[in-house]
């Protein structure tokens, strides 16, 4: 058996620990680290309540290695607020996107890669996308409900966001609007 | 579930991964690209490995498009494929098929190397890249080995790789004209194909396929090459299909007869049954999904607007 000192940057903390070479990324995240927003559901890769964003792209920290996430920059479902809800978990709240909320985690991280690359998802582009996440619940109607509302707003965030006449700026996200009264 | 213990070694270039290998000659040694095979396996399928070389070489990780034939990386991801403008002009079916793997994440992480690799009876990818002709391009500590695919595939988890060996790539060559489409059967439980179709079918006819339709006129077939996964224990190219199609127009009746075709080079007694289906309902599935293939191949070389 072999250790590994690995260094990753989790919610924009830089993290140093040594890992078990078969370490998954949930359980440095969960048991290591304190990072108790990805959930262990099937633990086959197949139900997404462990998905995080690693360099960007939704993953499923039960079936990637710690070790392999080193010199990764990965976010939480909880690092995505900053000062209160971000407009994603906002719109779940707002929507009723959850019910016993266990897999709202994964499902964040995966609707923020989706509206990342594709800001007006069809509602058939959004199950698609959230394919990889299995609620129990059943509360799919909601949670495409609440995809669709974040994506509105964000868009809408933008484009009083942008100086007229500035258009196609692909990086430039507006500040989300800031929920009354969160903390 | 946690996999068993192991050592673990980065590899950061092919030469790095070759010497591990070879120092490793004597253990049993897994090559990790995306993980996602492997990782699953090492969780739940009892995979123990002594040592897992992880292979972080970035020159893996290129789409190299030219003008007869793309290179692949092993290290391309599916969502890379899926989404690269490059795979999706030159080598489409190969974006259509990588497009239909697992989920998003999954994607994001698994790649065309690990598939071919793992070569799971299920898989899409080797269904696509059997249709497309292509070949597998091996390094070992001697230089390079080339096998056609039509040759990598040899069982369940089983291919040409020998000990020793790394899967860099792939190289598929470009379609000439005509159409293609892989149609899959998507297992409930696993996300792998009951049954996945992938079909290459070049026309000709005098001209090319629009002009030929508008004059009225239809293209014949001039070659085919079609593909199926997850009906037996490795995917598998369809040569009664194939010759069925070779001559006739691309059209409903020649299709259904040429989908008629499709057990006649499948032994019944290699197909594959679980709980979601019979080997008999695996049967029908074949030859559904090869007749939609080629209506969906038939649609595209008449020049309607692909869907991948």
């Amino acid at each position: 058996m072999s250790t590994h000192d690995i260094s990753l940057t989790v919610d924009g903390t830089t993290e140093e620990l040594t890992v078990e070479s078969r370490t998954l990324l949930v359980h440095a995240l969960r048991d290591e680290l304190g990072y108790t927003a990805p959930n262990v559901g099937c633990e086959s890769g197949k139900c997404g309540a462990c998905t995080v964003e690693m360099d960007g792209d939704a993953v499923k920290s039960c079936t990637v290695l710690a070790v392999q996430a080193d010199d990764s920059d990965v976010t939480t479902a909880a690092g995505l607020a900053e000062g209160g809800l971000d407009p994603v978990q906002r719109a779940f709240h707002d929507e009723h996107g959850l019910q016993c909320g266990y897999c709202t985690p994964g499902m964040l991280a995966t609707t923020h890669q989706l509206l990342d690359e594709n800001p007006d998802p069809t509602r058939a582009e959004i199950r698609t996308a959230l394919k990889g996440n299995v609620c129990r619940c059943t509360g799919y109607g909601n949670v495409v409900d609440a995809v669709e509302t974040a994506a509105e707003r964000l868009s809408d965030a933008e484009s009083s966001a942008e100086p007229a006449g500035s258009e196609g700026e692909r990086d430039q996200r507006a500040e989300p609007p800031r929920p009354e009264g969160e903390d | 579930m946690f996999p068993a213990e192991f050592d673990y070694e980065r590899a950061e270039s092919v030469s790095e991964a070759l010497e591990a290998l070879e120092r490793y000659a004597d253990a049993d040694v897994e090559i990790l690209a995306g993980g996602h095979s492997l990782v699953p396996a090492m969780k739940t399928e009892g995979r123990e490995p002594d040592v897992v070389v992880d292979l972080d070489v970035p020159a893996l990780d290129a789409v190299n498009a030219l003008d007869d034939r793309t290179v692949l990386g092993a290290l391309t991801t599916y969502a890379t494929i899926a989404d690269s403008g490059a795979v999706r002009s030159t080598v489409p079916l190969v974006a259509e098929a990588a497009s239909e793997v697992g989920d998003l994440q999954i994607r994001n992480r698994g790649t065309i190397g690990g598939n071919l690799a793992a070569a799971h009876p299920g898989a899409d990818l080797p269904a696509a890249v059997l249709a497309s002709d292509a070949t597998i391009l091996l390094r070992n500590r001697d230089g390079k080995r080339e096998v056609p695919a039509t040759d990598f595939f040899r069982g369940d988890g089983e291919t040409a790789v020998e000990p020793g060996e790394l899967l860099a790539g792939v190289r598929v060559p470009h379609a000439d004209g005509g159409g293609f489409a892989y149609a899959k059967k998507t297992h409930p439980a696993t996300g792998y194909a009951m049954v996945g179709v992938a079909a290459v079918v070049e026309t000709d006819g005098g001209g090319d396929g629009d002009a030929d339709r508008d004059a009225g006129g239809e293209g014949t077939v001039s070659s085919a090459r079609v593909a199926a996964t997850g009906a037996v224990d490795r995917a598998v190219r369809l040569p009664s299909v194939e010759d069925a199609l070779v001559g006739d127009p691309l059209d409903s009746a020649p299709i259904d007869a040429a989908a008629s075709e499709a057990r006649a080079d499948i032994d019944p007694e290699r197909l594959r049954a679980d709980a979601s289906a019979s080997a008999e309902f695996r049967g029908e599935l074949l030859e559904a999904y090869v007749a939609r293939a080629l209506e969906t191949a038939a649609d595209r070389a008449a020049g309607d607007t692909p869907t991948a």
